[in-house]
C-alpha cells in the first residue's frame, strides 16, 4: 500500500485490462448479469472489487478466468486482457495453460477447493507437474520451499497430510500455494477469508500481501467487506447489480465517495466504537449459572473422547437489554444459545427464566416453558419451510399455544407490519422472499408467542451490510417497544459494537471476558479479547465519519 | 445512515425481492420430459398394459383357464389370436389376464413396502433410541436372499397372491427404510425443524408438517423401482414353481408352462416374456423421469 508501489504501478502497464465486460445468461442473452465493467489491475497493485450479493463481482472474476458455468452464464461482449492477450477468444488449452502459470485464483471455501483424498503435498505437486518439466526430487523441493513461504509449520509433515487434518486456516495457506507455485502475474482472491476466523483472517491478508510484494504479483481482490478494504486495497471497484458504480483510489472511495450508493455502502459499515449506553435497571429476565455442555463422543472400541463445548458459563440478562456473546468458531457461543433455548439439553448448571429453571426439565413440564425463549437462526434460507406459507409458520407457534387460527392470523398481520413486511404477504411462499425479508419473518415468528428473551443465533451474518444495518435497527426498535431481551450471538465485533448494551467473549468453550459493550470493546482486560479487537479489519477507519480513526482523535484533541 | 428501516423493498421486479420466476411447476416439467421419444414409447407401453389389464374381461376372448384337451397347440386363429398351451388354454387370454397379476403383485407391493417403510423410517430416524435396534433389524432382514424367503414362505403357507406380495414386500422395505431415515437425519438438524422445537410444535405436526413431506420425492422414485422389481420377482417365483399356484395365469407361470415346449412352441414362452420385459423397460424409463424431474441433484449424476 506503500506510495511508491502506487507510483511504480502506475507506470508500468496493466497485468490486466477489462474492457466493458458483458455477461449474459446463456438462454437469454438479452438478461445481463454484468454489463460495461472495465478496469485496470497493475503489477504489485491490489484492486478491490466491492459489492452486495448478487452484483456481479464474482461472475466478473470467474470471466477473468474463464470459468463460467458453460450451459449458465456466457460472455456477450467486451475484451479482458491479461498481458495485452484476450482471455475470452483464447482457446481452451491456452486458456488451460494461462491459468497456473499467468494467473491463478483461490476461493472463498478452502475445504471445497481441495480434493479430500489426496495429500496436500500432491496436489501443489500436481500443478508442477502439469505445467514444468521438473523431476520429482525438484518438485518435491519446490513445494516444500512454498509450504515454507506461506509459513506452514514443519513442511514436511504438511506435506503428507490430507486437508481435512488442517485448519481452515492452513487449508488456505496451500491454496495459496497452489495458486502461486508458478508465481503467475495476477491472482484473483474471491473472498478468500470470508469463511474465516477474524484472527486467521488478519493472518491469511499479511500473507498474501507479503507474497506479493516479494514476486510483484497484480491481485484482485472480490470482497463484500469494507474492513478488508481498507486494511489491503490500492484502488477500489465498486459493483451494484452488475455494473460498475465507482472506480477510484482507497482513501478515495472511503473519504470522500463519489456516488450515493457507495457512500451509504461505506456509512452502513458499523463502528468498532459503541455508542455508551445507560446502564439497565430492569429486572433479570434470564439468569445462567455454573452451564456445563459437554458432548461425549462415543466409540465402538477404546475410551470415549469428551468434548466441552461449554465450560461454566454464568449470565444475566435484564429485561430489554441486549448482550453478546462473542467469540470465533467453535468458542461454544452457539452451544450455549441452543441450550438455553433447550434445544439441546445442557449436561448440568441451572437456567433459570423469570426464576423457573429450564435446564433439566422435559416433555410436558418444558413446553409452557418453551414460549418463553425464541429463537432466530443464521440461514434466512433454511429457517423457513419451503412448503409452508409464511403466515402459516409465524402462527404455528400460536396455534400450538391454542390460539384460534383466525385471530392467530390477525395477530400475524400485525407482526408483520411490526418488522416492516407488508400484512398481505402471509399468503406467499418462503422463495418469493429476499434473505433480509426472511429474516424479518423468522423474527416475526419469533415474536409471535411474546418470548421474554430473544436468541439471535448470528442472525445477520448472512446478510449483506445494508440489509444487517435493516435488521439490527428493526431489533433494537423492537426491544424498545417489547421490551424482550436479546441474547446476540455474533461473531462480528462490528456488529455486537452496534448494538450490545454488554458483552461476553468466549474461546474454547470458556468465558474469557464481559461487561458493558463500551468497556469490553474500548478497554478490555483480557489478550484475547485485545488480540480480537487487533483482528478486526479496517479498524483504523471511521467508515460512518469517511475518516481515519487518527485523523478524529487528533480533531478532537 | 439514510436507509429506511422499516420500508423494505417489496415491489415486483425488485431483484432481491423476486430473485427468481416462481419454479417451473411439475406438470410443465413432465410435459417437457414427454417430449423426448423413448419416454414418449415407454408411457404409451405402460398404459397399453394397464388398459389390457383393467379391460381383460373385455377384450380376452376366450377363459383363460378353460382346458380344451382337443384343441392343444393349436396355431393362430380366429378363435385363439395366439394360438393355445399344451392344455388347450388360450394364450392370448392368458397374456391379458398376467398382467393382471403383475399390476396388483407390482402395486401393492410398491405400496405395502412405501407406506411400512415410511412409518419404520420415520421412527428410526427420529426417535434415537429406536435407530440402533430397528436398522439392525433391517440389517439381518436384508441378509436373506429375496428369492430364498420367498419360497421358505410359500413352502411353509401355499402360494396365494397374499403370500407372494408378502414375500416380494418384506425384503424391499430395508431400502425403502434406509432412504426415509436418511432423509429424516438430514431434516431435523434443519433450522426450520429447530424453530418449530422452540415454537413449541407437537410431535406430530413436527413429523408431518416438517419432515416427512421431504421424504415424498424420494419415496416416488423408489415406488417406481420397487413397482418393476416387484413384477420381475413375481415372475421369477412363478417360473420356479414358488409363487403364483398354475392356475392364476401370470407371465412367469406361463413361462414355466411353455419353457418345456420351446423347440415345438417358442411363442408360448415368448409371447409373456416379451410383454414382460416391455413392461420392465417402460416402468424403469418412466422411473428414470420421475427421479430427473423430482430430485434433480441424483440425475446430474
Amino acid at each position: 500500500m506503500s506510495e511508491t508501489s502506487m507510483q511504480s504501478g502506475a507506470a508500468a502497464q496493466p497485468v490486466l485490462r477489462i474492457e466493458d465486460l458483458s455477461v449474459g445468461l446463456a438462454g437469454q442473452p438479452a438478461r445481463s448479469v454484468v454489463r460495461g465493467v472495465s478496469f485496470d489491475v497493475r503489477p504489485g497493485e491490489t484492486v478491490c472489487v466491492v459489492g452486495e450479493s448478487g452484483s456481479g463481482k464474482s461472475v466478473t472474476a470467474f470471466s477473468v478466468m474463464g470459468l463460467l458455468p458453460p450451459d449458465g452464464l456466457r460472455c456477450t461482449g467486451g475484451r479482458v486482457l491479461l498481458d495485452g492477450e484476450d482471455v475470452l477468444r483464447a482457446s481452451p488449452e491456452r486458456l488451460r495453460e494461462l491459468r497456473a502459470t499467468r494467473m491463478a485464483m483461490i476461493f472463498q471455501e478452502p475445504m471445497t477447493a481441495l480434493n479430500p483424498v489426496e495429500t496436500v503435498g500432491r496436489q501443489i505437486d500436481e500443478v508442477l507437474c502439469i505445467h514444468r518439466d521438473y523431476d520429482k526430487r525438484e518438485r518435491r523441493r519446490r513445494v516444500l520451499e512454498m509450504l515454507a513461504a506461506v509459513h506452514l509449520p514443519e513442511p514436511e509433515r504438511i506435506y503428507d497430510c490430507y486437508p481435512h487434518q488442517l485448519s481452515g486456516g492452513q487449508r488456505q495457506r496451500v491454496v495459496i500455494c497452489i495458486a502461486l507455485i508458478l508465481e503467475p502475474r495476477l491472482l484473483i482472491a474471491d473472498e478468500p477469508t470470508t469463511a474465516l476466523d477474524v484472527t486467521t483472517q488478519k493472518q491469511i491478508l499479511a500473507l498474501i500481501r507479503e507474497l506479493q510484494e516479494k514476486h510483484n504479483t497484480a491481485v484482485l481482490f472480490i470482497t463484500h467487506d469494507f474492513g478488508v478494504v481498507a486494511e489491503i486495497a490500492d484502488r477500489v471497484v465498486v459493483m451494484n447489480r452488475g455494473q460498475v458504480v465507482e472506480v477510484g483510489a482507497r482513501r478515495q472511495i472511503l473519504a470522500a465517495p463519489a456516488q450515493d450508493y457507495t457512500r451509504m455502502l461505506v456509512s452502513a459499515v458499523p463502528s468498532l466504537v459503541p455508542e455508551p449506553r445507560a446502564p439497565n435497571q430492569e429486572g433479570v429476565v434470564l439468569e445462567v449459572a455454573g452451564l456445563h455442555k459437554t458432548y461425549a463422543e462415543r466409540r465402538l472400541f477404546g475410551r470415549s473422547r469428551v468434548v466441552a463445548a461449554a465450560v461454566d458459563i454464568g449470565l444475566t440478562l435484564r429485561r430489554g437489554e441486549i448482550l453478546g456473546i462473542v467469540g470465533e468458531s467453535g468458542s461454544g457461543k452457539s452451544t450455549v444459545a441452543r441450550c438455553i433455548v433447550r434445544l439441546q439439553e445442557p449436561s448440568s448448571g441451572s437456567i433459570r427464566v423469570h426464576g423457573d429453571e429450564i435446564a433439566g426439565v422435559g416433555g410436558r413440564r418444558l413446553r409452557p416453558l418453551r414460549q418463553r425463549v425464541q429463537i432466530v437462526f443464521q440461514d434466512p434460507y433454511r429457517s423457513l419451510n419451503p412448503r409452508v406459507k409464511v403466515g402459516e409458520s409465524i402462527i404455528e407457534g400460536l396455534v400450538n399455544y391454542g390460539m384460534p387460527r383466525t385471530q392467530a392470523l390477525d395477530r400475524a398481520g400485525t407482526l408483520m407490519e411490526l418488522v416492516g413486511l407488508d400484512a398481505g404477504v402471509l399468503q406467499r411462499y418462503p422463495h418469493q422472499f429476499s434473505g433480509g425479508q426472511r429474516q424479518r419473518i423468522c423474527i416475526a415468528r419469533a415474536l409471535a408467542l411474546e418470548p421474554d428473551i430473544l436468541v439471535a443465533d448470528e442472525a445477520v451474518s448472512a446478510l449483506d451490510v445494508s440489509v444487517q444495518a435493516q435488521v439490527l435497527s428493526l431489533l433494537d426498535d423492537i426491544r424498545a417497544r417489547t421490551g424482550v431481551a436479546v441474547l446476540f450471538i455474533t461473531h462480528d465485533l462490528r456488529v455486537a459494537a452496534q448494538i450490545c448494551d454488554s458483552i461476553m467473549v468466549m474461546q474454547h468453550g470458556r468465558m474469557v471476558e464481559s461487561g458493558p459493550a463500551v468497556q469490553v470493546l474500548t478497554a478490555p482486560q483480557q489478550p484475547y479479547t485485545q488480540a480480537l479487537l487487533d483482528a478486526a479489519p479496517g479498524r483504523g477507519w471511521d467508515f460512518r465519519h469517511f475518516r481515519p480513526v487518527a485523523d478524529a482523535a487528533a480533531g478532537l484533541s | 445512515m439514510n436507509i429506511d428501516p422499516v420500508r423494505p423493498a417489496l415491489q415486483a421486479g425488485d431483484p432481491a425481492g423476486m430473485p427468481m420466476p416462481a419454479a417451473q411447476t411439475l406438470a410443465t416439467q413432465l410435459g417437457q420430459a414427454l417430449k423426448s421419444p423413448p419416454v414418449l414409447v415407454a408411457s404409451v407401453i405402460f398404459s397399453v398394459v394397464v388398459l389390457l389389464s383393467v379391460l381383460a374381461p373385455v377384450l380376452g376372448t376366450m377363459d383363460p383357464i378353460a382346458i380344451d384337451p382337443a384343441r392343444r397347440f393349436a396355431g393362430v386363429s380366429a378363435e385363439h389370436w395366439l394360438g393355445t398351451d399344451a392344455f388347450g388354454r388360450d394364450t392370448y387370454s392368458r397374456v391379458l389376464y398376467g398382467a393382471r397379476v403383475s399390476l396388483i403383485v407390482g402395486l401393492g407391493a410398491m405400496l405395502a413396502s412405501v407406506l411400512l417403510g415410511l412409518v419404520i423410517g420415520v421412527i428410526a430416524g427420529y426417535f434415537r433410541a429406536a435407530d440402533a435396534i430397528v436398522m439392525r433389524v433391517m440389517d439381518g432382514i436384508m441378509a436373506i436372499p429375496c428369492i430364498l424367503l420367498a419360497i421358505a414362505l410359500v413352502s411353509l403357507t401355499g402360494g396365494t397372491l397374499v403370500t407372494v406380495l408378502v414375500a416380494i414386500t418384506v425384503p424391499e422395505i430395508p431400502r425403502v427404510v434406509r432412504l426415509v431415515r436418511g432423509v429424516i437425519l438430514n431434516v431435523r438438524s434443519e433450522p426450520y425443524v429447530e424453530a418449530a422445537v422452540s415454537l413449541g410444535s407437537p410431535l406430530h405436526r413436527l413429523l408431518l408438517r416438517h419432515m416427512v413431506p421431504n421424504t415424498v420425492a424420494p419415496l416416488i422414485v423408489q415406488g417406481t423401482f420397487i413397482f418393476a422389481s416387484a413384477i420381475l420377482t413375481e415372475a421369477t417365483l412363478s417360473f420356479l414353481g414358488a409363487g403364483l399356484p398354475t392356475e392364476i395365469p401370470s407371465w412367469g407361470n406361463m413361462m414355466a408352462d411353455g419353457r418345456m415346449y420351446f423347440q415345438l412352441k417358442p411363442g408360448l414362452v415368448l409371447y409373456p416374456g416379451v410383454v414382460l420385459a416391455l413392461t420392465l423397460l417402460s416402468v424403469n424409463v418412466l422411473g428414470d423421469v420421475l427421479r430427473d424431474v423430482l430430485d434433480p441433484k441424483m440425475a446430474r449424476r
